[in-house]
């Protein structure tokens, strides 16, 4: 609501910093520069963690100059255009989920857009992550249901041993795999959008060579840039990976073998996701964790929450506090074998014997090869520096113009939909507008059963930005136990927690464990998107009985919002005049009481 | 959480406490009412109702150790926790500093997480015994009525004793754990567990303590000599599961031989080593800890216990007679049945004056009851009815009283056939038959057999209530108590004084539910209330 009223009021207001020649009218309503709060759909973009981030300001003139739109056609497009003309308006390296949502969204604005792949297209999560793994996990999804026989009980049903085929479960995987793959394909060629065949790398500015190993190369120029290369699973030094018994997410989605006893080194999302997978097909899963605790990205409350429900009573044990600092795989008649050592003293721990060890130790950026030192930027980490506005900085801290990065590469946020959403921001950019994405609205899942899901900031992180920034944080918690649908369902373990700001009602943070967990974070995540505050989204109504409603139970049991009771109107004061002297006469009470009760506790005592 | 430790509080000043100093008590209670309800206000308004919330429990400074008072009562340990809570609650006092030099060994008690919660069930313990406990912590998980709730301590420690495990109950206030502050006085705390854990555990049977700390946890270390590693400090590789079953069936996982593959500890060695069978992969349950020390050794344990009841010198033996031997199978055969009891007050003094002016005709207390149980029986047919195959009910096309008749050194029940129908003076007559028949051992199969209903009346010998047993293959028996004069309340508020006699009927739950039996012997009181259509 705020973001449209603020929408319409800026427009008469601002006014344009610079001409341009050939922007379509639309846009030289608005300035390149100033109204920063001024968003495409109301994203905010007071988040945090762009403390580190400065603004350009002078180099945004340049790069406003050099800007033209394509709205119209090709032809037209070189009305008063720059110095050269260029093969595309848009090239992206990479077509992962975040290339894609990219090109798709530069079509939209008219750009001529290629996008370079020099794998399959479809990238990381559709080929070797999110995808696949939602197949193996719909499987061990319905394997736990049917194993338990106290829940089908619970139901009145009754199933006979279940069982399954790996093969079958495998195929169910790849085959997702490989549909989602012609989708996206197809869906990019039918925009028009060219698929250009091969390792992308970058010449110079707006300059890219593509081609495969062994072919020649062909070098093609763009008004912009976008670096979406995506990562590859990372394995940490000492760990031999054999793709057999000691594999990575890429090898364990295949899902060649089920070991009896599998090691998971590393407890985050993809880690207690194949936990999950694992255990629900009979293996037995041994978690190495480097940090103190398991879980470490999530909110402590729900990590704790999930551990009892996800780790201990699932056939699943743990070592923190530990690295593998040695991963031997299975041969010679000999189990894979672990070393273990004290992650901070580094002394030897311990040594497992498994079956099988799934590095899930995170992800690393995919950048080498891309000819970054052509462009004098030098990766930190193997990331890719950029910006607020994913514009990508160069070794001398300058933006290097027409060139971006998003998604894993850059580092930001590890999450298909975030490359994607990022992607999304630049073409907005390219085209003209301001956008910033904010980071804090953008959800994060983890399909566990049940699932686990949040959005924006965490409790810890929370009270650190309170205690920085001088306001207080409430916590507003509702259980699964209390909605109809989820005891319908018998599913009633769960938790949703609001951390918000009691004196303005912002939402901060929205954590879900329970069922369906992962499609309900959309309500918090498109409030914190949207500036909805919480004594509006508390009138929002949901459909009963719906899973939906644990949010509606726990916006409405944010307590202490205070424009929850200072809403103008006359009854109210009235009623507020009352309550406070009634609370004043109430301490007053107490205060004499306590007088009274200490001194005769004082008697009594001495 | 201070809403939680003021709710604490309350709950935990039963009146009987501190009675001595009743007006400390009642402004301890006003102060800790006052912060509950204004300080609070937002928290409190839906207390933990919904919410799950983690939340700090007492380990109270029970002084376990150098308490005057040995036993460790919880009303002992209460009245400290409350010195404590003023104490706290008055921040100024100097007096709290003395208090828990004392308390070396802390208990761990069942907390209130709502104020409906009377008794809560311990979900899992977070830590296990000797975990090195830090201010804050989780400790437990337990379920009240309506949510599951982390509980954390409140205090540095060591858990030394878990007093109720998993999966079992324990009432607000009970100790469900030890905490000792150091590493020496954990032995000192089992020892308090081992002796406490009898007394507040929710499955009381064995009320008699049972003999020292041995008998609580007893290992089956049957195997366990056999072959001990002894070559060097031999790695042991067990799989998570089996690690787990291990904890839980209280096995020393050193001493099991792996038979896994590259010699690995697997879950089946462990359910071998426990003497359980193989679970089917499911997570084995809680409830198979308590079979768990029946390893080889102990033969079959119910006939074990039956030949181990102490002979005493001088009795005699006497074999059942035929009647007895068949009232004793029966007996057995109705523990299969699961029964449950209602009891209802009637009024019977129109009854009784019926009686007075029948009872000449031949009219016996035997046949107006049967009459009115059968004329009740008639329009609540599913009492009637009775549960053959454990899968369906049986209506009975006849409402057959059976009563039952002491007979020398014996129980039989003869039954009057269509009590419903017949007319009370038939009835009676019948009935007469029926005793001389059945004094006389006479009485034919069906006459014995064939009833849908029984009916005990032990109230001539001024039994007032009584629990019958149900018979196999009936439905429901009522037990019938003397008529007494009782005095009575009317609504206006005025006493009078009336017969009343309690009747107390078993059902079987299979097919008679609570609300069935209500409705039955409502109907029946008003029967016995307005016995004019008894006579009818």
């Amino acid at each position: 609501m705020h973001s449209l009223v603020s929408l319409s009021i800026s427009y008469p207001h601002t006014s344009p910093v610079i001409a341009r020649s050939n922007n379509t009218f639309e846009h030289s309503l608005v300035s390149p520069s100033k109204p920063r709060n001024l968003r495409f759909c109301g994203l905010r973009k007071e988040a945090l963690g762009f403390s580190q981030l400065k603004r350009f300001e002078s180099h945004r003139v340049l790069v406003s100059s050099l800007r033209h739109s394509k709205k119209l056609s090709a032809s037209l497009s070189d009305n008063g255009s720059p110095p050269k003309s260029f093969d595309y308006d848009l090239v992206i390296v990479g077509a992962g989920v975040g290339g894609h949502g990219a090109a798709l969204h530069a079509v939209e604005k008219g750009l001529k857009t290629a996008i370079i792949e020099g794998d399959v297209v479809g990238g990381t999560c559709v080929n070797r992550g999110c995808v696949p793994s939602k197949a193996l996990l719909a499987v061990s999804g319905r394997m736990r249901e049917l194993q338990n026989d106290h829940h089908l009980k619970a139901l009145g049903l009754q199933v006979s041993a279940a069982g399954y085929d790996r093969q079958g479960v495998a195929d169910h995987a790849n085959n997702l795999a490989s549909k989602i793959r012609n989708n996206l394909t197809n869906s990019l060629k039918a925009l028009g959008v060219d698929i250009l065949t091969g390792v992308g790398t970058i010449l110079g500015p707006q300059k890219v060579k593509y081609g495969k190993v062994g072919f020649s190369d062909n070098v093609i120029t763009a008004k912009d840039i976008i670096i979406a290369t995506g990562s590859v699973p990372f394995v940490p030094k000492g760990i031999e990976v054999d793709g057999k018994t000691v594999i990575t997410s890429d090898h364990a989605l295949k899902l060649e073998f089920v070991p009896d006893w599998i090691a998971i080194v590393g407890s985050g999302y993809i880690g207690l996701e194949f936990s999950d997978v694992y255990t629900a097909l009979g293996s037995e899963v041994t978690f190495i964790e480097a940090l103190d605790q398991l879980m470490p990205g999530f909110d402590p409350e729900i990590g704790k929450l999930a551990q009892r429900v996800l780790i201990n009573p699932r056939k699943i044990d743990y070592h923190t506090g530990v690295f593998a600092s040695k991963i031997t795989p299975a041969k010679d008649g000999k189990p894979v074998i672990i070393e273990l050592i004290d992650a901070k003293t580094k002394e030897p721990k311990d040594t497992l014997e498994v079956d099988a060890a799934l590095i899930a130790t995170g992800r690393a950026p995919f950048t080498k090869g891309l000819g970054l030192e052509n462009v004098n930027v030098v990766t930190q980490r193997g990331f890719v520096p950029v910006d607020e506005c994913m514009r990508v900085v160069d070794a001398d801290g300058n933006l290097v113009p027409h060139l971006y990065c998003i998604g894993d590469a850059n580092g930001k946020m590890m999450l298909a939909h975030a490359a994607s959403a990022q992607g999304i921001s630049v073409v907005e950019q390219v085209s003209g507008k301001d956008h910033v994405l904010n980071h804090l609205s953008i959800p994060a899942a983890c399909f566990t059963h049940p699932e686990i899901s949040m959005v924006g900031l965490t409790e810890p992180q929370a009270r650190e930005r309170a205690e920085k920034e001088g306001f207080e944080i409430s916590i507003a918690k509702t259980s699964f136990k209390a909605n109809t649908k989820a005891l319908a369902e018998n599913e009633g373990e769960g938790l949703a927690k609001l951390i918000y700001r009691p004196d303005n009602g912002e939402i901060l943070g929205v954590h879900i464990f329970g069922l369906h967990a992962a499609d309900l974070i959309h309500e918090a995540s498109n409030a914190i998107a949207l500036g909805t505050r919480i004594q509006d989204i508390k009138f929002a109504v949901h459909a009963h009985p719906t899973l939906s409603e644990v949010l509606d139970e726990l916006f409405k049991s944010a307590k202490g919002v205070s424009g929850d009771c200072t809403s103008p109107g006359k009854g109210n004061s009235r009623h507020n005049h009352y309550q406070i002297r009634r609370n004043r006469i109430l301490k007053e009470l107490a205060f004499f009481l306590r007088k009274v009760g200490a001194a005769i506790l004082e008697q009594l005592v001495f | 959480m201070l809403t939680l430790r003021s709710a604490q509080t309350l709950q935990l000043t039963p009146p009987r406490l501190l009675r001595p100093f009743s007006l400390l008590y009642l402004i301890i209670l006003f102060i800790s009412l006052y912060r509950f309800n204004s300080i609070q206000l937002n928290e409190l308004i839906k207390p933990n109702s919904k919410t799950l919330n983690s939340l700090s429990f007492y380990t109270m400074a029970s002084s376990l150790l150098q308490s005057r008072i040995p036993a460790i009562s919880f009303s002992s340990s209460l009245s400290s926790g409350i010195q404590w809570r003023a104490s706290a609650a008055f921040p100024a006092k100097p007096r709290r500093k003395s208090s828990p030099v004392q308390a070396k060994i802390r208990e761990i008690f069942m907390p209130a997480l709502s104020s409906t919660m009377t008794e809560g069930k311990i979900v899992s313990w977070i830590k296990s015994e000797g975990d090195v406990l830090s201010k804050g912590e989780s400790v437990v998980v337990v379920e009240s009525d309506k949510a599951d709730m982390d509980v954390e301590t409140f205090y540095d420690g060591i858990l030394a004793a878990i007093v109720v495990g998993e999966g079992e109950t324990a009432p607000v206030g009970a100790p469900i754990g030890l905490l000792a502050e150091t590493e020496e006085e954990i032995g000192e705390a089992k020892a308090k567990a081992a002796n406490s854990s009898s007394a507040p555990s929710t499955h009381p049977p064995a009320a008699s303590t049972p003999p020292p700390p041995s008998a609580v946890a007893p290992p089956p270390p049957a195997k366990a000599a056999a072959p001990v590693p002894t070559d060097g400090p031999r790695k042991i590789v067990a799989t998570p599961y089996a690690k787990k079953l291990a904890k839980q069936h209280k096995i020393d996982i050193n001493s099991v031989v792996g038979t896994g593959p590259f010699g690995r500890i697997t879950a089946a060695d462990i359910e071998a080593a426990a003497g359980i069978a193989p679970s089917k992969s499911t997570i084995a349950n809680v409830a198979s800890v308590a079979a768990t020390p029946a390893p080889v050794a102990a033969a079959p344990p119910p006939k074990a216990a039956a030949n181990n009841f102490v002979e005493i010198p001088g009795s005699t033996v006497v074999p059942f007679t035929t009647m007895q031997s068949a009232v004793s199978k029966n007996m057995v055969e109705s523990l299969s049945v699961p029964t449950f009891r209602v009891g209802y007050p009637v009024a019977t003094d129109a009854l009784d004056t019926l009686y007075e002016k029948v009872k000449p005709k031949g009219v016996t207390m035997t046949a107006l009851l049967a009459k009115a149980a059968a004329m009740a029986l008639a329009q609540h047919p599913v009492v009637n009815a009775s549960c053959k195959d454990g899968k369906s009910f049986t209506y009975n096309s006849s409402i057959n009283i059976a009563v039952a008749v002491a007979i020398n050194g014996g129980l039989i029940t003869p039954v009057l056939q269509d009590a419903d129908k017949l007319d009370l003076y038939l009835l009676s007559q019948k009935w007469k038959e029926l005793v001389e028949k059945a004094r006389a051992k006479q009485l034919q199969p069906n006459e014995y057999n064939s009833g849908t209903f029984t009916l005990s009346n032990l109230g001539m010998f001024g039994v007032d209530r009584f629990d019958a047993i149900l018979p196999p293959g009936q439905g429901a028996i009522m037990a019938v108590g003397a008529s007494k004069p009782t005095v009575v309340a009317d609504k206006d508020g005025f006493f009078s004084v009336k017969s009343k006699m309690l009747v107390n009927v078993t059902a079987d739950h299979r097919v008679i539910y609570g609300a069935d039996l209500a409705a039955f012997l409502q109907t029946f009181s008003k029967i016995v209330e307005n016995p004019d259509s008894l006579t009818m």
